[in-house]
């Protein structure tokens, strides 16, 4: 907890900074940040690389994240530098709290992604980037005890993404497809690989709309494993994200994660809030 | 599941409504006197600006006007006649070494302008899918 508060402490300090904010990209394009630290949605990494840096830029930016569910709730700080709009690498500590169990999972991301072809909008073909998540469990003693072989395990993933201008009647189009290779066990949450080890290769999945410049509603889809034999569920949210300019964007989801180590229907809300720099 | 069926299935309302024939972009921004006002908007926007200002400094403005106003019209598909023959747009831009964080930040200006001028939002976004294309005979050359 005292690494999360830090995390959010940075987060407060850099919004007091003075803003020499990076703003080569059109708005709302970076996304936003997912679950794991990574530039994406909510619960999928996305092609695009976090912040608004572009070729000739850095910036860096800090977020914080929320989701409550019936049984379980998840808080994720995290920070992104990204390079020139060619390398992203970020850092994000995840706080997952068992009421049930009176205690809290803490795990922390380690992660880079880099750029391979093209430009959301621009490019002819989809913007392509492969990424690396590499996930640590503070304290492994629930992993074990529900059967995981590991306390820290590696994702890997290659994001296509494109949005179309005009593309829906007038409003622009976004989509991502994103293939992970991963033993993760909800995030790594509860450790890595398992007795019931499946096929590591998953699809995930975002479709959004822009309302407005500032305004987009999407859903999200998120493929997973089953390696506990816990019946572990895919995972799906809609949501709402709002980028009122290039220093802040707030996003809402209603999640829907289905079973969760033996809790049925696992839904409930996520906020979270990014600043850029 | 459920909800990505529901997604597409939204998707594929919307596509239903984009496939109806509409009048060209042309009239639907108001005809040559809507591109004449958008392109003056276009030019104010430039003229305030700090950052991308320099790279018109040298520019004959009432040259630079008749140009964009032209391909414009023809980039929303207007009835104009294609008499006029211009620089290319490379030509134009090269040794200006336009960069991707100048070129989205014209991009920028040209919506200031687009809501200066009171166009909607889903036409907005179909003159930016129309110029969007031009980029790569734009920047860093």
């Amino acid at each position: 907890m005292l690494k999360i508060r830090f995390l959010f402490a940075c987060v407060l300090l850099l919004i007091s900074l003075p803003i020499f904010a990076s703003s080569g990209k059109l708005l709302a394009t970076p996304g936003v940040s997912q679950i794991e630290g990574s530039g994406g949605g909510g619960i999928v990494p996305w092609a695009q690389l976090a912040g608004y840096a572009s070729e000739d830029e850095f910036s860096v930016n800090g977020f914080c994240s929320r989701a409550d569910v019936s049984d379980y709730a998840l808080n994720v700080c995290g920070a992104q530098l990204n390079l020139f709009n060619r390398v992203e690498l970020s850092y994000a500590i995840q706080h997952f709290d068992v009421p049930a169990l009176n205690t809290e999972i803490e795990q922390s991301i380690t992660s880079a992604k880099i750029r391979l072809y093209g430009d959301i909008v621009y490019s002819q073909w989809p913007q392509l980037s492969l990424g690396i998540q590499h996930k640590s469990l503070d304290d492994g003693t629930v992993a074990k005890l529900v059967g995981a072989e590991d306390t820290s395990g590696t994702d890997y993933y290659l994001a296509a993404s494109k949005l179309h201008l005009g593309a829906l009647a007038g409003y622009n189009w976004f989509w991502n497809v994103t293939t992970r290779y991963s033993e993760a066990n909800e995030l790594g949450l509860l450790g890595f690989g398992g007795t019931n080890a499946q096929s590591k290769f998953l699809f995930e999945g975002s479709t959004a709309v822009f309302l407005s410049r500032e305004l987009a509603v999407g859903i999200e889809y998120r493929q997973k494993a089953n390696n506990l034999n816990l019946s572990e569920q895919d995972w799906n949210d809609v949501f709402v994200a709002w980028m009122p300019n290039k220093n802040i964007s707030v996003t809402a989801a209603y999640l829907d994660l289905g079973r969760i180590a033996g809790a049925d229907d696992q839904t409930g809300w996520y906020l979270s809030v990014t600043v850029y720099w | 599941m459920k909800l990505i069926a529901v997604g597409i299935l939204c998707v594929g309302i919307l596509m239903g409504c984009a496939n109806k024939a509409p009048p060209t972009l042309y009239y639907q921004v108001g005809g040559n006197a809507g591109i004449e006002k958008l392109i003056d908007s276009f030019i104010n926007q430039i003229g305030n600006d700090e950052q991308v200002f320099h790279y018109f400094e040298h520019a004959n403005i009432a040259h630079f006007r008749q140009g964009f106003i032209l391909h414009m019209c023809m980039l929303t598909d207007g009835p104009c006649k294609y008499s006029y023959v211009g620089d290319s747009m490379v030509d134009i831009h090269t040794g200006m070494n336009i960069t991707e964080k100048d070129f989205n930040h014209v991009v920028d200006l040209l919506v200031n302008a687009m809501n200066e001028q009171n166009i909607s939002h889903p036409i907005q976004n179909k003159i930016l899918s129309k110029t969007a294309p031009l980029r790569a005979d734009i920047i860093n050359i």
